[in-house]
């Protein structure tokens, strides 16, 4: 099955471009530690996944690249065709001159109908190469005004136009200190609308990458092209071909719906959140060695401790005792920085995969109640090495992750709302204050379903 | 692209050759009621980049007098503007922006400037109209340059999307700061020649003969700067909507201050991460500012870096972090910051930034420039030479002050924000 990935606005499509640099990079690479069959399946399931084989040299990402003004995309075109091991459509991409001038309204209300046409046949054309969709990736940013907005509107007709195809949103979370003054109000607007009609919210935070280039890779000065490309690795450490089930003899052929299906069980509870370990420098891999055990208890640790990197855990952090009665409602008696989870998936690659212990992840205290940990929780493997590490594992989670960043924008947001101020430049294209009101009181519900696991 | 945005293709023959522009012509229109100056463009170096059919001139001025300017001229010459604006306007692909450049205290800039800033919104309601206007000093020797100012400011106000208000002591400053550096001898630090802010490509002067050149310059460098991202690539664009969208809170409130560094570059210097992180302080500094304001003691409601060069993220937010402790932000607005990343550095230079505020400092400029026009007014100096004028009524001036006052006293409620104690608004309550 394949993934149509759609690329919208300047972050979406720089994003976009090192996803599929790594992804061909991992296919290329020698580094895969298997056997030769093992990687030649892993390489045809990688292909028809992300790749069509056209009338060209080299294989042509399943991918739609939009944007409101030329200079990203023209550039991430030629960028991709000259490293000559893959390349975009020559015709797969939409751009205007304008811009949407970091303006949620604009992208939405204005934008996204008028070139509603051109963008959706774009995807249409890209839905029909494929043998079997298996859904829709896109990735924006929240923060500015094409990714969010039109990324918004894209999201919705998407959905009205595939009712039943499944739809992830790679969403980009900004830096707490500007990027954009209003992308807080940008960002409310976007996760609101995104709830409705996406099937699942996969979010990056711009801080937390940021960390992880400064102390993990030892990068001196951080460029958002550093921040970009370890994005890329996280995103190609979960879509890159898995085995899912206990004993399969094929690679699984429907990512997207496995992931949906596994991970988000209730509609109500859409975000998650994603950590990939090991994370160093390339020159430093050779000198590194990490047992499974060792990364499956760091993994855990991050997760109940909601570390956002491998450096920093707070192991003090420990699961409440189950066997006290604590009612959904009232969650008061876990200890305050437990993390809990709906639903948790783990992907490990590389050598040795099939002899790991994954008992501490079925722990029943690391889940609400309402779903057994059989069903909470996910492994996915492949003993097929990702991009030069010789294991890597990675934790996509359905948990409190995203409640503090989450709250954060919404009290920042409502924050400036109460003073009126920037709200013209909205209603100027046609978002009221009503639309926003909808729009807080919507993720204030989702605020409120996470705190109260 | 990089052209387009200013140039569009002459008629004939290639644009470029052999490393010379050959027939570009600027998407401009020249406007002036006496033709001194506009007949030295059209004879100096840059003659080919106009065009010829793109100016309007008369003869005998307009007197310093807003009204001439604005009523006279602009009723007058009304036609000819639309049409030859329609006729720039049909070469552009996509018309996104106007740029105005004018002064406040005289005649022309000031009067007829304002008359093209409302037709511009009739005629191209949806193009963003940016304002650089050159604001009048307390000794200007233009003795009706007051009234002018705040007869113009009304439009402004109403009629602009963005304001960047320059002041010529501030540009006369910044010259003097340059030609002190030059002289000053020191040993190893020798000032390289077309990395200065006030110096054209081509110019081999040391000492500018006329000073306006010079200052007119460090003008120029701010509207290249600020269009540098809609030209060249970089990893964070940031287009001119954008800076209307971040930085304008209230549509009355659209006046920015812009600071400029660096200002020159030595040329034996190697640049460590030192003196990256100089330039974001000079930034802040005084010194750099093309207005005479005091920002970091006032409210700032919006803050944007455009950087240029070799400068990352991490540069930025190292900086940001920097600098944001000794800087007053608005309640509702304390992570204010736009901020954007181009590649390509100007002429001269590894690395630019150019930071527009939108600061409550603007206040005693404005509140200055209400007292001056106020002494004027209340003895009716010079007023009948306004009166006379066909179109122009007393209720002219009483509207422009009122509109005056009003924006100073907007910006006294936010400034009286500044003392009071911060609670945030309640959130909305959800029933679990």
């Amino acid at each position: 099955m394949s993934i149509v990935t759609v690329q919208l606005g300047q972050c979406g499509n720089q994003i976009g471009h090192e996803v599929f640099n790594a992804i061909c990079s991992d296919v290329r690479g020698t580094h895969g530690l298997c056997s030769k069959k093992e990687n030649e399946s892993y390489h045809d399931a990688c292909k028809e996944r992300f790749f069509s084989e056209e009338e060209s040299e080299v294989p042509v990402a399943r991918a739609v690249l939009v944007d409101m003004e030329p200079k990203v995309i023209s550039q991430t075109l030629s960028i991709a065709a000259r490293s000559g091991y893959w390349k975009y459509g020559d015709r797969s991409y939409f751009c205007q001159k304008q811009g949407s001038g970091n303006n949620w309204a604009n992208g939405y209300s204005v934008l996204g109908p008028r070139h509603k046409e051109v963008i959706m046949n774009l995807v249409q054309k890209e839905a029909e190469k494929c043998d079997r969709l298996g859904g829709f990736f896109t990735i924006m940013s929240m923060a500015g005004g094409t990714g969010s907005g039109l990324g918004a509107f894209v999201t919705q007709c998407l959905r009205d136009t595939f009712p039943t195809s499944f739809i992830l949103n790679h969403v980009i979370w900004p830096y707490g200190t500007g990027e954009v003054i209003v992308q807080n109000y940008n960002s409310v607007l976007t996760l609101s609308h995104l709830y409705q009609s996406s099937d699942a919210l996969l979010v990056h935070e711009n801080d937390v990458i940021h960390k992880i280039c400064a102390q993990l890779m030892n990068i001196k000065q951080i460029s958002f092209r550093d921040v970009n490309q370890v994005i890329a690795h996280q995103l190609g450490s979960v879509f890159q071909p898995t085995y899912t089930g206990e004993g399969s003899v094929r690679y699984s052929r429907n990512p997207l719906g496995d992931l949906v299906e596994t991970l988000v069980p209730h509609p109500e509870f859409k975000m998650l959140g994603l950590r990939n370990i090991p994370q160093m420098p390339e020159n430093s891999l050779a000198y590194s060695t990490f047992s499974w055990p060792g990364l499956i208890k760091h993994l855990r640790q991050m997760l109940i401790a909601n570390a956002k990197m491998e450096e920093g855990i707070d192991w003090q952090v420990r699961p409440p005792r189950l066997g006290s009665s604590i009612p959904a409602s009232h969650s008061t008696n876990k200890p305050l920085r437990f993390n809990t989870s709906v639903a948790n998936l783990v992907i490990l690659r590389g050598k040795d995969v099939h002899s790991i212990d994954l008992g501490s992840f079925q722990d029943p205290s690391l889940y609400t109640s309402w779903l057994t940990p059989q069903d909470a929780f996910n492994a996915w493997k492949t003993p097929r090495a990702f991009n030069k590490y010789e294991k890597s594992a990675s934790l996509v989670s359905n948990s409190q992750f995203l409640l503090k960043p989450l709250d954060n924008v919404v009290g920042k947001a409502w924050n400036m709302f109460a003073s009126k101020a920037y709200i013209h430049q909205y209603t100027k294209f046609g978002i009221e204050e009503e639309d926003f009101l909808d729009s807080f009181t919507a993720l204030e519900q989702v605020i409120s379903s996470y705190t109260f696991l | 692209f990089f052209f387009i945005l200013f140039f569009r293709s002459g008629d004939d023959g290639p644009d470029i050759y052999k490393g010379k522009i050959c027939s570009l012509k600027a998407r401009a229109l020249l406007i002036d009621m006496e033709e001194g100056v506009v007949n030295e463009i059209l004879q100096g170096p840059l003659r080919d980049v106009f065009d010829g059919k793109q100016l309007i001139t008369d003869v005998s001025g307009s007197g310093n007098n807003w009204a001439v300017g604005h009523k006279l001229y602009g009723y007058q010459y009304r036609e000819n503007i639309v049409e030859k604006l329609r006729k720039i306007a049909e070469h552009c692909d996509c018309l996104q922006c106007f740029f105005i450049i004018h002064s406040m205290g005289g005649g022309t800039g000031s009067g007829l400037g304002t008359f093209v800033l409302n037709l511009l919104e009739d005629e191209f309601p949806e193009v963003y109209r940016f304002v650089t206007s050159v604001y009048p000093s307390g000794e200007d020797d233009v003795i009706t340059s007051p009234y002018n100012s705040v007869l113009a400011m009304k439009e402004l106000n109403e009629h602009a999307d963005c304001v960047l208000p320059i002041e010529n002591e501030s540009l006369f400053d910044i010259v003097n700061k340059i030609n002190q550096m030059i002289h000053s001898g020191k040993l190893g630090s020798t000032v390289k020649q077309n990395s200065m802010i006030t110096s054209s490509a081509g110019s081999a002067k040391t000492v500018q003969e006329k000073p306006f050149d010079a200052m007119n310059n460090i003008v120029a460098n701010l509207l290249l700067n600020l269009t540098s991202s809609a030209r060249f690539e970089g990893s964070l664009n940031m287009d001119l909507n954008e800076i209307s969208m971040n930085l304008v809170p209230f549509p009355r409130l659209h006046y920015l201050v812009s600071s400029l560094t660096p200002l020159y570059t030595l040329a034996d210097v190697n640049v460590p991460s030192r003196r990256l992180d100089q330039m974001f302080s000079d930034a802040f500094s005084r010194d750099h500012q093309l207005i005479q304001a005091d920002p970091k003691h006032c409210l700032y409601l919006a803050c944007a870096l455009l950087v240029r060069g070799n400068v990352q993220v991490s540069d930025l937010r190292r900086n940001i972090e920097r600098l944001k402790p000794s800087l007053h932000f608005v309640s509702w607005n304390q992570e204010g910051w736009k901020t954007g990343l181009c590649s390509v550095p100007p002429v001269g230079h590894s690395h630019s930034l150019l930071a527009l505020a939108n600061n409550t400092c603007v206040k005693p400029t404005f509140i200055e420039l209400k007292d001056r026009f106020m002494k004027l007014y209340k003895k009716k100096a010079h007023l009948h030479h306004y009166l006379h004028i066909d179109g122009m009524e007393q209720s002219c001036f009483s509207e422009a002050i009122l509109s005056l006052s009003d924006l100073i006293e907007e910006y006294n409620e936010l400034d009286a924000t500044k003392a009071g104690l911060r609670t945030d608004p309640p959130r909305l309550k959800i029933a679990v």
